[in-house]
């Protein structure tokens, strides 16, 4: 029971505070999971966010689920994801004629843009402390870099730059 | 003041609005700004349920929100179309297909392959991979949200206090947003 109510408030907090959706749950998630409740290693981690990736639907919600089930089985999973959009739900539900124009109004703004600036820093950071446990020897480090020049150069779909990570992968595994 | 662009249609069944997003949620892959587009050809091109207006001022609040990108707009569509109910069909839709999917590989799939070589190789490959995305997603977002010095400053300077501090990401992001209050106040937007 106490590890379902755990579940629900970390994704409660993941959902609220990711703003822009997309990579800017990153750090909020790995900030739950990993450092605050050592629910996952970050190697784990990483493995479900790429599963997430490969998976249709919203990736936040994909990883809930996974990390959800590995913590409580499937009322984990449900109660993870229920955290995940409960914010979404509330909001919309209770707010949505005046969501508009407080999202308008200059304070928000300038609040959102400030916010929005340290998501940036946010993020930067959570790729490197994750990446320490991903970029684990040459090969590794040379899969890192080729997909982060890709990435940058080449805005396609992540799933190619998944699936060449896999490629390579299964060419230079070293063991 | 509901002009008639902006009076929304009260005849779409709650389980055609489910349908609509189970598609969107169970076919759509990479997340919300891959998502974004299609909901909006469905909605907006083929179902007619709301005007192009109406959906940027969807995803204004979508983006501006707390939330998921695909869900947000899941959510207002549905009010839009029948209050409530529909809003939360939305959500439903898009959520339903993630969490049959997901389950069925955490408790089915994942377990059975955790331990192959080869799915291991694969995993090796895919962290540095996935660690690239993720210091993209940062790149490109500094680079469309942070203008100017005081931006790339206080970008700076927040990832130093959070460096230093190690304090929880959230009380970083609430402090980004305060000085975003003081530092912009009162600029020409």
């Amino acid at each position: 029971m106490t590890i379902l109510l755990s579940l629900y408030w970390s994704f409660l907090k993941v959902g609220l505070f990711t703003i822009g959706g997309g990579y800017a749950m990153i750090p909020l998630m790995e900030a739950e999971v990993i450092s605050v409740h050592g629910w996952l290693a970050a190697p784990e981690f990483l493995d479900i966010i790429a599963v997430a990736e490969m998976t249709p639907g919203p990736i936040s919600i994909n990883a809930a689920t996974f990390i959800g089930y590995k913590m409580a089985g499937v009322a984990g999973s449900l109660v993870a994801t229920l955290g995940v959009i409960t914010p979404s739900l509330v909001l919309l539900l209770l707010l949505s004629r005046v969501l508009l124009k407080v999202i308008q109004n200059p304070g928000a703004e300038n609040f959102i843009n400030g916010l929005r600036s340290a998501m940036v820093a946010l993020i930067l950071l959570a790729s490197y402390s994750l990446g320490g446990t991903a970029i684990i020897d040459t090969p590794s480090a040379l899969i890192f870099a080729a997909i982060l020049v890709a990435s940058i150069f080449r805005p396609v779909s992540p799933l190619y730059f998944i699936a060449a990570g896999a490629l390579l992968g299964l060419i230079f595994y070293p063991y | 003041m509901p002009s008639q662009q902006d009076e929304p249609k009260k005849t779409e069944s709650l389980l055609s609005i489910l349908l609509t997003f189970l598609k969107v949620g169970a076919f759509t892959f990479g997340g919300g700004y891959a998502i974004l587009p299609v909901i909006q050809q469905e909605v907006v091109e083929n179902k007619k349920w709301v005007t192009h207006r109406d959906f940027a001022d969807i995803l204004v609040i979508t983006q501006g929100m707390p939330g998921q990108l695909a869900l947000n707009s899941a959510i207002q569509i549905g009010i839009r179309l029948r209050g409530t109910p529909g809003g939360i069909m939305g959500a439903l839709g898009v959520t339903a297909p993630s969490v049959i999917i997901l389950l069925a590989i955490a408790a089915y799939l994942y377990p059975m392959v955790r331990d192959n070589e080869y799915v291991q190789a694969v995993f090796y490959g895919i962290r540095p991979a996935v660690v690239a995305l993720i210091a993209t997603a940062a790149y490109k977002m500094g680079k469309e949200i942070l203008h100017g010095v005081s931006g790339i400053v206080l970008c700076a300077a927040l990832l130093i206090i959070a460096i230093l501090t190690q304090v929880h990401p959230i009380l970083v992001l609430l402090l980004g947003g305060i000085i975003g209050l003081i530092l912009y106040r009162g600029r020409d937007k």
